[in-house]
């Protein structure tokens, strides 16, 4: 394609990206809106440290743990990729070395 | 007697280890008992706060193997500062070194989707550029336009369905993830972060942008990617995501010769 007929074509994509923009943005403005959420409910995306943290009493470190295949990584069957590497399977017994308390 | 920093810090991390002497409470009694707590609730309150930050790893691991796990990990990786909302940056890194986990090779680029969502939400505000003028450009001034993207805007490439496994597990049904590469961007239109599958070439094409690069290079990249992929990259769609999504803030348009 030459210079010429690559920047018109372009030209119409972006006429026709635009255009397809119908809804006026102020139509799309959302309020910052606090306070609102059901307990438990609330969308957590801010990360840690928003919530009340550090209230429960009980080491998540013991270390006679049972492994239960608990995790949803076991629904996921993905076949190995193009580099070789291993399809996964079941969770493993985690055997490294957990520090003891 | 008092106690160190670095023994006391020592200690805090490592529950095998003795509680340091010299401890006394208000009363001047031995408070060793008050430090196993306090040692306690370190672990606990940051098993907390990374089960808040990665919610489908914790699905992906399950809940016992996850605690254990990050037990393993907050002890090599305590917090470097402290604000607990960018905790587990070092996450991603430990899981992919983590020999136990080397048959879930996912993981990794999984956690890193979940830190970019938190970025994403504590990005700086901006506002969206009025996207009109680049009709009142001609083509070859529209090929030199350049564009500032939000800061918001969190772009990942991947080998692994990322996208699908993050739905599959924050979704209702949702599909199960198919094997297959997949890249996100992570948009955030108004307060909330939103992850979305891009198409081919869109990820190397948005890239370019945020480097700086203008359309028509960014546009020949896109192109160039997506026919590797056996596929034709889609300017319009592409540029309709990005408006609708507010992710361009500025346009600096190129000069007409």
């Amino acid at each position: 394609m030459s210079t010429i007929a690559k920047s018109v074509a372009l030209a119409g994509a972006v006429t026709a990206a635009i255009t397809a923009q119908t809804i006026p943005a102020a139509a799309m403005e959302k309020e910052k809106c606090f306070g609102v959420s059901l307990a438990g409910q609330n969308d957590c995306k801010a990360g840690a440290g928003t919530t009340c943290a550090g209230t429960s009493t009980v080491d998540y470190q013991g270390n006679a743990w049972t492994l239960v295949d608990k995790g949803t990584c076991t629904e996921i069957e993905l076949p190995a990729q193009a580099d070789g590497s291993a399809r996964m399977g079941s969770m493993e017994e985690l055997d490294r070395d957990l520090p003891q308390g | 007697m008092s106690v160190d920093q670095t023994h006391f810090r020592t200690a805090l991390l490592d529950s095998a280890a003795a509680v340091p002497s010299g401890l006394s409470d208000g009363a001047g009694r031995p408070a060793g008992g008050r430090f196993s707590v306090y040692r306690n609730n370190v672990a606990v309150s940051l098993t907390e706060a990374l089960e808040d930050s990665f919610p489908v790893i914790l699905k992906l691991l399950g809940e016992e193997n996850f605690r254990a796990i990050m037990g393993v990990f907050l002890r090599a990786h305590p917090p470097k500062s402290p604000v607990l909302a960018r905790y587990g940056a070092d996450l991603p890194g430990f899981l992919e070194a983590f020999p136990p986990l080397a048959h879930l090779p996912y993981l990794a680029d999984v956690a890193r989707l979940e830190l970019a969502l938190i970025r994403a939400y504590h990005a700086a505000d901006s506002r969206p550029a009025d996207a009109s003028i680049l009709q009142s450009l001609s083509p070859d001034a529209l090929l030199q336009t350049r564009f500032t993207l939000a800061p918001a805007l969190e772009l990942l490439r991947s080998p692994w369905p990322i996208h699908a496994i993050w739905r599959f597990n924050s979704e209702e049904a949702a599909p199960k993830p198919s094997p297959g590469a997949q890249d996100v961007l992570i948009i955030r239109p108004d307060f909330d972060p939103e992850p979305v599958l891009l198409p081919p070439g869109a990820a190397p094409f948005i890239a370019a942008l945020r480097e700086g690069q203008p359309l028509g290079p960014a546009h020949d990249a896109a192109s160039e990617a997506a026919a590797e992929a056996q596929a034709e990259f889609d300017l319009t769609q592409c540029l309709s995501l990005l408006l609708s999504a507010k992710a361009i803030t500025d346009i600096h348009s190129g000069t007409t010769p």
